[in-house]
């Protein structure tokens, strides 16, 4: 029994990890706590939705299933796709919102805005797409059982591959790669990095890409193997948080182990708490973490 | 017209009660600088402690111990102010966004407590018959509106002309001092951490307050009625009318919740009846819209916050 909340816990922090890496960025990077990061998830998952149905109408190779898994060539190819879709919306938020916000006003107005954009990012998926929950497919699946008697579905294998891959993808991006490299600097120190000859406005728009990239795998993720719905997003807010808080703003191994930290003690907390308290753990992380660091992990320089 | 009259003193009614939290959440935000995202959760407080304390007996649900009125408002200003103090004294040392995000996270455990503790908030159900004072005085709903609008007026002005007061006061200038600049501040012998938790303490108390008075005249509480949309509509309502602006904070609230009724009453009329489900979805874009915007165009707000030069500086 417990090993299958350690199984679980392993897959939804997966989901959380891929979240987090954008959320982690953004709060290093461009100074602010995203409050609408949380909503690129749910836009990925029903781009994917979208995007896929797309696919599908071409029919013949499309329709097909990959080996055991849920799913075809249509919703892989519909991935990529909403990548590319929920980063365009980030970028437009960015130009239109966040950008000017910086610029004229505090960081904290940021954050209010990020407010705003989220409630009107939550409402509109109600308003295009209705309340009801919504399947990516309804083909059966059959659990393969893990020695321990752990059940795991095809899909959460794929999951925790996919995450796997990403994770290893953009650890040799950041530590290979010139663009890579600038974006760490960037983090440290914008001013300097700017001095040194980076382009900061073209790594911020690096970092809203990837941060958007993550937030749309992370929602095709879950909807594939939990359920679309409109809330998606807005029910990972503190998790993500949590995640990006714990592992320390800015770093992708922290966001990863934050994420699955998050989702490993959301789900062996059913043990010891009534399973309705569940949402309120990674409160409680985010509590227990800057309590014991109080400056946050990485701590901020006073002015 | 009579109708219309009713509708009215019923659409003030709410104005003012969301008004109170708005005062509230000024005085931590506008005037401290404490980024507050948990409004809902201590305004869910006051309402339960409410309910608790002048509510009928119930079988199988603590409380509902019949107190007067105005007992029940004292409560639930110190329901909230003490839970204010738990929370302000584990987060209040966090820079801004660590706040906020701690914050938020609390109106989301409040709200699950209001879900799941039976025993004390009835679940999912909720407290009913919780007493109106108005109805021992008055006959007919009109009547005992327009008495319970008399009443938040009287509770509205003591509020306003209390916070009015305070800003100017000494320890309000410490209030303005800290949020300009915390460092600064402190090298003059203020103390900041004391005074950041003075005033989140004193402004959920007021939120605390504007839920009490909620139930009181709704007659019953739910956990529904608390969801973060609400801690939205409140920032809303400050960024519209002018933080740091006590008048601001009363005029946002009008306006907003002006524009939440009336694109609620022109959704109902305009839109077909199997959508409607989904018109609230259309007011809240509408409010996040507005929230945006506001930032963008006009970030100090309608009215916003008057420059004072000290009278020792000006001579």
């Amino acid at each position: 029994m417990i090993l299958q909340h350690i199984a679980d816990g392993i897959l939804s922090g997966a989901i959380v990890s891929l979240g987090a890496i954008g959320l982690s960025f953004t709060m290093k990077m461009l100074r602010f706590a995203n409050f609408s990061h949380s909503e690129l998830l749910t836009w990925g998952a029903y781009g994917g939705l979208v995007f896929a149905a797309f696919f599908l109408s071409f029919g013949g190779f499309m329709d097909g299933i990959i080996g055991p898994f849920s799913f075809g060539p249509a919703l892989m190819l519909a991935m990529l796709c909403a990548c590319g879709a929920t980063s365009l919306i980030a970028l437009f938020l960015h130009r239109f919102v966040f950008e000017r916000l910086s610029r004229k006003a505090g960081h904290m107005t940021m954050v209010f805005a990020s407010f705003g954009v989220a409630l009107v990012l939550r409402h509109l998926v109600v308003l295009i797409w209705g309340s009801d929950p919504i399947y990516y497919s309804n083909a059966l699946q059959f659990a393969i059982l893990l020695p321990g008697g752990v059940r795991v579905m095809p899909d959460q294998v794929f999951l925790l591959g996919l995450t796997a891959v990403v994770v290893i993808a953009l650890h040799l991006f950041m530590t290979h790669s010139r663009t890579g490299v600038a974006m760490r600097g960037v983090a440290e120190n914008p001013d300097l990095a700017g001095v040194c000859g980076v382009n900061v406005d073209r790594i911020v728009t690096w970092v809203w890409v990837i941060g958007a990239s993550g937030a749309a795998l992370a929602g095709v993720l879950y909807g594939m193997t939990v359920q679309l719905r409109p809330e998606l997003g807005f029910s990972l807010i503190l998790p993500l948080f949590a995640a990006a808080i714990l592992g320390g703003a800015g770093s992708l191994y922290g966001a990863v182990l934050g994420g699955m930290i998050v989702g490993l003690s959301e789900n062996l907390s059913v043990i010891v708490i009534p399973t309705t308290y569940k949402p309120a753990v990674p409160f409680l992380l985010i509590l227990a973490i800057l309590y014991f660091r109080p400056d946050g992990i990485f701590r901020e320089r006073s002015r | 017209m009579i109708g219309l009259v009713s509708y009215l003193v019923f659409f003030l009614i709410l104005s003012l009660i969301f008004g109170v939290a708005v005062l509230g959440l000024n005085l931590q935000w506008g005037f401290t600088g404490l980024f507050n995202a948990g409004v809902a959760g201590f305004i869910a407080i006051g309402a339960y402690t409410m309910a608790i304390l002048t509510g009928p007996a119930r079988d199988a649900v603590f409380g509902g111990f019949g107190l007067p009125f105005v007992a029940g408002l004292i409560g639930a200003m110190a329901a909230s102010g003490i839970g204010a103090a738990v929370v302000g004294i584990a987060t209040l040392k966090l820079r801004h966004e660590y706040l906020a995000v701690a914050t938020f996270g609390i109106a989301v455990t409040i709200q699950l407590v209001c879900l799941n503790w039976e025993y004390l908030t009835g679940g999912t159900l909720g407290l009913i018959g919780i007493p109106n004072p108005t109805k021992a005085w008055a006959e007919g709903p009109l009547a005992q509106n327009a008495l319970y609008l008399l009443v938040l007026v009287v509770v509205v002005g003591l509020t306003f002309a209390a916070l009015e007061r305070i800003v100017k006061s000494p320890w309000g200038r410490m209030l303005k001092a800290i949020r300009e600049d915390e460092t600064a501040a402190a090298s003059l012998g203020k103390p900041p951490g004391r005074v950041r938790l003075e005033a989140f303490v004193l402004g959920c108390m007021i939120m605390g307050l504007s839920g009490a008075l909620y139930v009181s005249f709704i007659g019953y509480v739910s956990p529904w009625d608390f969801l973060p949309i609400v801690t939205f509509q409140i920032w809303t309502m400050l960024i519209v009318g002018g933080s740091a602006n006590n008048r601001g904070a009363l005029l946002g609230a009008l306006i907003v919740w002006g524009v939440w009724t009336m694109s609620g009453f022109v959704i109902s009329r305009v839109v077909p009846s199997e959508i409607q489900a989904q018109g609230g979805a259309m007011q809240a874009v509408l409010i996040g819209l507005i929230l945006v915007i506001m930032l963008l165009v006009r970030p100090r707000g309608l009215i916003g916050e008057e420059l004072h030069v000290s009278r020792h500086a000006r001579s």
